[in-house]
């Protein structure tokens, strides 16, 4: 403690024309040179790595390989691989099926957050408020495979937790999946609604209770309203997550396969510019979401 | 005002960038595969003439149980002691099918693999290995001569590998479920099984080979005389025959720890699968699962331990290839598979005296029974003409099975 004074003491003054005074002058003569060096780095981060990877995608997705060693053949370039996409039936069934389970697992959060979070903002005690949100992240905080390695557990046809304990389970397969799926992304949609309802102040809905509105009522003509923007960001976490996942499929979905997996294949089988050129499905279905729910206002309570 | 401007132009600058750097990639990507592709087959690296100093590094890519080092149980570990004597440190990456081994191999981070057949001649075409001196692998004067210098393993009279061993895919039931005791695939190919939703299937196109092979064997009008060699009206009965297979599948299996864990628990009760997975399940769950080879024969593999191109510790390679094929290890190393030594000398070391008689280790008829795992070409391998289904449209015939 004692020895950092003298340091400071003996340290050099700052010189009068230095780099770092010097540039500081040029910055305050020039605002626009300051903007461009603040923003130019992380901006130049985000277009190089994000659009430059797109790009490099749509580039290998019009590649062709070898169909010996697999390798990729650049010299030339064609449309088949999209023109695949479009022709062949099993892509539709995969993509249906995908779309179909982060639909599913959209609405199933939907139901089970919107009551969780509604008792955590305007029910429970400040005490009770804080050990909900804190479970409802907790889960969070393992890991995503542990989670479902542990469902694999859980659904087992064959003497797995459910079948012993209530009789019957799904196994494994899209039921499974979806399960699994509307678990682990529960808290990506109730903790944006819960943000949402704490937002809504109590005295509309006492206002709309003394205006003769029953519970229902509150619920969908006051309560729902302000909550969509809240509930549309929710659903974009919980419907792209489940859009983009493979590994949860591949641990409890049985034979069932998503776009994730089929990409995954065709990777692993040196089928890569197939894969590439199916990678943008999920892109355009996710595009196609986000400008549905622009203007609703959900995008800026993500 | 003037922000709107200020960001387009900046957005300006910053996509010409990427497309600057995009198109360098692109340039530094073609010349590599370029020259990747002129070093296929012919004329890749030389062969080296002695060995130098151990890297003491050693990377690898192998089937599950080739390379133990005591983790899945005690008994089983020969890389601690390679470790010791080479002063080798051998990280291992399992992999799951001969298509994963060979995109692993295109990535130039590991040194050596234990490639299949179907796997081997990819490699070789592609450049991804190197000629091997088998002067420098003192162990090999000892292997079968029956496994050297075979067309997966040597082109152009140029040898790319020591042979590891070799074996066939099994028939593995739980014996508590299933009864009687089959001995034909038969079980596995019938439309109403009564283990509909329990029955699984190895995860890769080269399984559409086991279809072929019971239907060789069952409906002899079809004229399958080899099944990597068919013809479009062979393999849509094949893809057929697989399809109706579908309706009774659970799971499908590639990694075979998940094949280990679904068999042990019950989930999986019948299926092809390998001696090493039902060793697997022994150690967990003694007395659930049996195996056999079915009497129709069966689909096979015959692996060959090959040195990367781009090896960056092919001195402790050579070391390895010469430890795995050591008479004891190769006696421990089979027997924790499943399947027969390259090296006739492990069958007085293994601890089951009759294991090379059970694989059939040095009977070179039985070994010309099965059908090993190899890439099927445009040119049939049978000999019979010019239009057999390619790999490649194996992949995405069984891509398409797997996705619909």
């Amino acid at each position: 403690m004692t020895s950092v004074p003298p340091t400071v003491a003996t340290a050099p003054p700052h010189p009068r024309n230095g780099v770092g005074r010097r540039l500081s002058r040029l910055f305050s003569r020039h605002p626009r040179a300051q903007l461009g060096t603040m923003i130019g780095a992380p901006l130049a981060w985000l277009l190089v790595i994000y659009l430059g990877s797109l790009f490099a995608l749509l580039l290998t997705s019009l590649y062709t390989t070898d169909p010996f060693t697999g390798d990729l053949v650049t010299t030339s370039t064609s449309s088949d691989n999209f023109r695949e996409l479009i022709e062949n039936p099993t892509f539709r069934t995969v993509v249906y099926r995908t779309v179909g389970i982060a639909t599913a697992v959209t609405l199933i959060d939907l139901a089970l957050a919107l009551p969780i979070a509604f008792f955590m903002a305007k029910v429970a005690t400040p005490r009770w408020r804080r050990v909900l949100a804190v479970s409802l992240v907790l889960p969070l905080w393992a890991s995503y495979l542990v989670k479902a390695y542990s469902w694999r557990v859980i659904l087992d046809p064959a003497g797995g937790v459910m079948k012993q304990s209530l009789g019957f389970s799904p196994g494994f397969g899209v039921t499974g999946a979806t399960i699994v799926l509307a678990y682990l992304w529960l808290p990506y949609m109730a903790l944006p609604i819960y943000a949402g309802l704490e937002k809504i102040p109590n005295s509309l809905l006492d206002a709309s209770g003394d205006l003769g509105g029953r519970a229902g009522r509150t619920f969908w003509s006051v309560v729902l309203p302000l909550l969509k923007p809240a509930i549309l960001a929710g659903a974009i976490f919980t419907f792209s997550l489940s859009l983009g996942d493979y590994i949860t499929v591949q641990i409890v979905g049985g034979k069932a396969q998503v776009i994730g997996n089929v990409i995954y294949r065709d990777f692993g089988a040196g089928l890569i510019p197939a894969a590439a050129a199916f990678a943008f499905v999920p892109i355009a279905i996710m595009v196609g979401f986000l400008l549905m729910v622009r203007r609703s206002g959900a995008l800026e309570n993500l | 005002m003037t922000t709107p401007r200020t960001s387009r132009r900046l957005a300006g600058v910053a996509l010409s960038a990427v497309l600057v750097l995009a198109a360098a990639g692109c340039g530094s990507d073609s010349d590599s595969s370029s020259s990747g592709g002129g070093g296929g087959g012919d004329k890749g690296p030389a062969a080296p003439t002695k060995l130098g100093k151990a890297e003491g590094e050693l990377n690898l890519i192998a089937w599950a149980g080739y390379a133990e080092d005591g983790s899945n149980d005690p008994a089983y570990d020969w890389v601690t002691s390679f470790e010791k004597d080479s002063g080798c440190n051998v990280n291992v990456k399992t992999g799951n099918t001969s298509d994963e081994m060979v995109q692993l191999m295109k990535t130039g981070e590991y040194d050596g693999v234990s490639a299949s057949g179907d796997a081997t001649l990819r490699l070789i075409a592609g450049g991804d290995v190197a000629p091997v001196n088998t002067d420098l692998v003192p162990n090999y004067a000892d292997i079968s001569s029956f496994l050297k210098d075979t067309q997966y393993n040597s082109a152009d009279g140029v040898n790319y590998g020591i042979p590891h061993g070799w074996g066939a895919n099994l028939l593995m039931w739980n014996k508590k479920e299933v009864t009687p005791a089959p001995d034909s695939w038969s079980v596995v190919w019938e439309k109403d099984s009564p283990y509909a939703g329990k029955v699984t299937a190895y995860d890769s196109p080269i399984y559409i080979a086991d279809a072929a092979l019971y239907l060789m064997k069952t409906e002899p009008d079809l004229g399958i005389k080899n099944p990597y060699s068919l013809n479009q009206e062979q393999f849509d009965a094949a893809i057929a025959l697989l399809e109706d297979q579908k309706a009774n599948i659970g799971e499908y299996w590639a990694d075979y720890l998940k094949a280990a864990d679904a068999f042990g628990k019950g989930s999986l009760v019948l299926g092809t699968t390998w001696q090493v997975i039902a060793n697997t399940i022994e150690l967990d769950n003694p007395g659930t699962v049996e195996t056999v080879l079915p009497k129709e024969g069966s689909t096979a593999w015959s692996d060959t331990w090959m040195v990367s191109s781009q090896a960056k510790h092919p001195n402790c390679m050579y070391l390895w290839m010469d430890h795995i094929t050591s008479p004891k290890i190769q006696a421990q190393v089979s027997e924790y598979f499943g399947e027969a030594p390259a090296n006739p000398k492990a069958c007085t070391e293994t601890s089951d005296p009759d294991h090379c008689k059970t694989f059939h280790a040095e009977d070179a008829a039985f070994a010309k029974q099965l059908w090993y795992w190899t890439t099927p070409t445009k040119s049939c391998l049978d000999g019979s003409g010019d239009d057999c289904i390619d790999y490649q449209r194996w992949t995405k015939a069984w891509n398409d099975l797997r996705g619909s």
